[in-house]
């Protein structure tokens, strides 16, 4: 499956991203992260630090959270994946989305896709309901603007709709 | 001023609008820097010192350069020298004079020029390669030896070697001042503080890594660089190459938080633009995280000794204030932080001044409130001591001081509302309910601390230009190149826009960024609003103006005939104030006209008004901390702020805003503390794992409230700025309620637990203690 280029070995890699099939000739060491962005021009999932420190990273892999920037290309094979792109459904916005905007859970707006795949993601974990468990729950996405206090808002509001 | 049709009307302005740009923001279609999509672009990655302080030796690059992939690496022996640099050298440049001095880079920056080391952590090579993996690799195995000397890396074994700071302090206050006589004030005082207070080095880190593309064409280059301050990342381009700035041009659309870090062209940019012309196809450069800690600036380490002296009855009688602060061996930068002493409280006989020390670190700069952060922690912290040492609520004894007037230059307030701050803000939180004793109020197992400090800012404003553009079909375009940092500016532009023309926000279309527009300032301290608001305004209305004028003149109109005054438009249709039904649409008015847009461009600059009234926002903060008594945990339960900031364009992204100053002060608070290893100067906890910035579970339900303030002084629109003021103040009111809670003062930022905790232990009575300064600075 390898395959030489003049620089080096490229492996072929199958990604399954918001539903439809990509195939890419990548350096092993590439991060999906780095596919999307790079190859695959998917830049709505952001790089914050390239450690899984930030969140801002955040896509699914069947249905769960995982930081793109510690997820090695290859590794993604297999899983149906899941960006901020890929959220909303024949055009209308995810009401998570839609929370965020009418909350203003965000200033920058750099870490938030990385916020509402998470919130996202969040709606199907056991997590608690009050403000304090979803800041515990979302505690791995900073937010260096500071909008906190109206993204936990945007959260609760979603989950009082779809979890009542 | 409002805009003509504010009467009866409600207008967009000062409503809690969502964020023109939020869609964009939301579906991941915002495009930042580093996500510009162009035709074989490379990829570089900057190799940096591991020593603080000598010269290179020699760099082998040897395996780099054997490492697949690697078009380039760029050394000092390499890179070619920039002639504009060494005129500069030749005609003896130096690194002193505030952040530019003349010299054609403004910033000193590495540009692998010479073979001085200055700071671990400086850029000294670039590989460029055709994948972000190929450079990461090669440029790990680039291998340096160098001749190192000793550097100076910490504030308290270097403060000996502080010195006073001569030059204007943000070109145009004075570094030092006097006014009364302090002895006499001291003598004649009851009561006297005198303590110091330090505040550590701290870094931005926006979530979005600094980031440049550079791309020539020919003899011009593009440059998409996430920047607050596009017009000056083209003049240093410009400037550091040689080249003419109309052969420049910036482009920064969206830029993900910046904070200060943004506003100077640092290392990476212009190395980019050097690396693309060298190789010949364009670079990008994304900076690390790790490398965000140094080469592109950070808060300086402060120690500012502030001694205050009192009557019985809370008259302040005597105010000194003298800060010192860390620059870097490259460059003379000033952390302000007695600028907001000198206007606060109003006292006969004061004193303030800055020194420098010089340590060898990356170069400080601007980060959110430079100088008021630092300056307030200091000041109010000590004006809480001074309430404790006379028995005396905080607010009685800022009231007792208030500042009528500018007390440093005598001239009236444009506005002020710091009373009613005070006031409501200690009505909204509940101030009467603290007990003033510390250690006297408990909730279960919790000590309960009530802190509160003031909150101030300059209602700065700078010349901005800007171009409305009434089109044909009824849209408004706004061109004007200020930034959108997460601000609002979209936002607030279209609104003051719509209002001023009297179209639907929707029909304003807003470009920012980009050096084709008008010139704007840096979007910094807090007068983007104040200046490109003005601006945009100004020219909004004009070009409402003339609109009016081509009805009232047009046979064919039913305006025609009409005066200019009666006319109003509202939704996008003129009509006659007095006959509303006749009217017409801007789109049938201007198909008459040959369908050719309307455009007009105004240049807003301050006047005179600035000569005549002192111009400040303000505002009180109050928190809640809860500590552990056990542990030594501080958590802050609860936030309020109340800000006087002249008219509030949009509600919702101005308390957006000021709850994120707030945020980032209880990161100022609790632990930011960007730590220097004294051996060897290497950034210790650079990555935001180690260096702690407020997480989700941090931060607690924050209040916002404003005052509802007119000023007809401060500019056009009557809006002061609000993206520092947030941060004023709650360093200082989270130590004063840590006080509180615990009956330790802590004076030295942040408050950790090794700070406070064995303070606590020994001392757990109810009796207060003083946590000894003595300590040492840390580094």
């Amino acid at each position: 499956m390898g395959t030489a280029t003049e620089h080096g070995v490229a492996v072929d890699v199958e990604l399954r991203i918001n539903g439809a099939l990509a195939r890419l000739a990548l350096d092993p060491r590439t991060t999906l992260l780095d596919a999307l962005r790079e190859h695959l021009r998917l830049t709505g999932t952001k790089k914050g630090c390239d450690h899984g420190q930030c969140g801002a990273c955040t896509v699914h892999a069947d249905g769960r959270r995982v930081l793109a920037c510690l997820t090695l290309a290859v590794a993604a094979q297999g899983k149906a994946i899941t960006t901020i792109e890929g959220l909303g459904r024949d055009g209308e916005l995810h009401p998570m989305q839609q929370a965020f905007l009418d909350h203003d859970g965000f200033q920058c707006g750099y870490c938030t896709p990385g916020q509402i795949m998470s919130a996202v993601a969040l709606l199907g974990e056991p997590c608690g309901p009050n403000d304090d468990h979803v800041r515990e729950c979302m505690s791995g996405n900073l937010c260096r603007c500071g909008a906190y206090a109206n993204i936990v808002a945007a959260i609760q509001d979603v989950r009082r709709r779809v979890q009542p | 001023m409002t805009a003509p049709h504010a009467e009866g009307t409600a207008g967009v302005v000062g409503t809690p609008i969502n964020r023109v740009d939020g869609m964009l923001k939301i579906t991941g279609a915002a495009r930042y820097t580093a996500e510009i999509p162009l035709e074989g672009l490379l990829h570089a990655v900057m190799v940096t010192s591991t020593i603080a302080r000598g010269e290179i030796e020699e760099i082998d690059t040897s395996a780099a350069e054997m490492s697949a992939g690697v078009i380039r690496v760029m050394t000092p022996d390499n890179t070619p020298k920039l002639e504009s640099l060494e005129k500069y050298q030749r005609e003896g440049g130096k690194g002193t004079g505030g952040s530019g001095g003349g010299r054609p880079t403004g910033r000193a920056l590495s540009l692998f020029q010479d073979k001085r080391v200055e700071y671990n952590g400086q850029p000294i090579a670039l590989v460029i390669a055709d994948s972000f993996e190929a450079a990461t690799h090669a440029a790990s195995l680039v291998r340096v030896k160098y001749r190192a000397e000793t550097p100076t890396i910490e504030m308290a074994s270097a403060l000996p070697s502080a010195y006073p700071y001569t030059q204007k302090v943000l070109g145009r206050e004075p570094p030092a001042t006097r006014r009364g006589d302090l002895a006499a004030g001291l003598a004649a005082a009851d009561v006297r503080v005198d303590e110091a207070y330090t505040t550590p080095m701290e870094n931005h880190n926006p979530m979005e890594m600094h980031a440049t593309i550079a791309a020539w064409d020919g003899d011009h280059v593009t440059l998409w660089d996430s920047t607050q301050n596009v017009y000056g990342v083209r003049g240093t381009i410009a400037k550091s190459l040689s080249i003419p700035p109309e052969n420049v041009r910036v482009i920064s659309h969206f830029i993900g938080g910046a904070f200060g870090s943004k506003g100077s062209a640092w290392s990476h940019v212009v190395l980019a633009a050097m690396a693309a012309r060298e190789v010949g196809r364009p670079v990008k450069i994304v900076v690390t995280r790790r490398q965000m800690f140094g080469p592109v600036g950070g808060r300086p380490h402060t120690v500012q000794q502030v001694t205050l002296g009192a009557t019985r009855d809370g008259t302040l009688t005597a105010l000194r204030h003298d800060s010192t602060s860390s620059t870097s061996t490259l460059e003379e930068w000033l952390e302000s932080c007695v600028l907001a002493t000198r206007i606060l409280y109003d006292c006969p006989n004061e004193e303030t001044s800055h020194s420098l020390v010089r340590l060898n670190v990356g170069t400080p700069t601007y980060m959110r409130a430079p100088g008021e952060a630092t300056g307030l922690f200091a000041l109010e912290s000590a004006m809480d001591e001074l309430a404790y040492a006379l028995e005396m609520d905080p607010i009685a004894l800022r009231l007792k001081n208030y500042a009528e007037a500018d007390p440093e230059s005598g001239k009236p307030w444009s506005s002020k509302s710091l009373r009613e701050c005070y006031q409501w803000g200690a009505e909204h939180f509940g101030w009467s309910r603290r007990t003033p004793t510390p250690r006297s109020m408990r909730e279960g197992d919790e000590l309960v601390g009530y802190g509160m400090a003031t909150a101030t800012y300059p209602a700065n404003r700078m010349p901005a230009s800007a171009v409305a553009c009434i089109l044909p079909d009824g849209h408004v375009t706004i061109k004007a190149a200020s930034h959108e940092l997460g601000t609002g500016t979209y936002t607030v532009l279209a609104q003051l826009a719509a209002d001023a023309i009297g179209v639907p926000v929707e029909r304003i279309e807003v470009q920012l960024g980009d050096t084709d527009l008008p010139q704007n300032p840096i979007s910094a301290g807090s007068m983007t609003v104040t200046s490109t608001g003005s601006a945009v305004h100004l020219a909004a209305m004009a070009a409402r103006d003339k609109l009016v004028q081509l009805a009232v003149s047009d046979p064919e109109s039913p305006l025609h005939g009409a005066r200019h005054e009666e006319v109003e438009i509202i939704d996008g249709r003129l009509t006659r104030r007095a006959n509303a039904p006749r009217g017409e649409t801007i789109q049938s008015l201007l198909a008459r006209h040959g369908g050719a847009p309307i455009e007009e461009k105004a240049d807003a600059k301050p006047g005179d008004e600035r000569q005549q009234y002192s111009m400040h926002a303000f505002g009180a903060v109050f928190v809640e901390v809860r500590v552990d008594p056990e542990l030594g945990t501080v958590r802050v339960a609860r936030a309020l702020g109340t800000y006087g900031v002249g008219r509030v364009l949009n509600p919702k992204t101005a308390r957006n805003q000021l709850m994120g100053g707030i945020t980032f002060g209880i990161g100022m608070a609790l632990m930011e503390h960007t730590r220097v290893d004294a051996r060897n100067g290497r950034y210790v906890n650079a990555d935001i794992a180690e260096y702690h910035i407020p997480v989700h579970a941090d931060v607690p339900s924050i209040e916002v409230l404003f005052v509802d303030e007119q000023d007809p002084h401060v500019d056009p629109i009557g809006a002061k700025g609000i993206g520092e003021i947030g941060m004023t103040g709650v360093a200082a009111a989270i130590a004063n309620a840590v006080f509180h809670a615990t009956g330790v003062r802590v004076r030295e930022l942040p408050i950790t637990l090794d700070k406070l905790f064995p303070e606590m232990s020994i001392h757990s009575s109810n009796s207060p203690r003083q946590a000894s300064p003595s300590r040492g600075f840390g580094s």
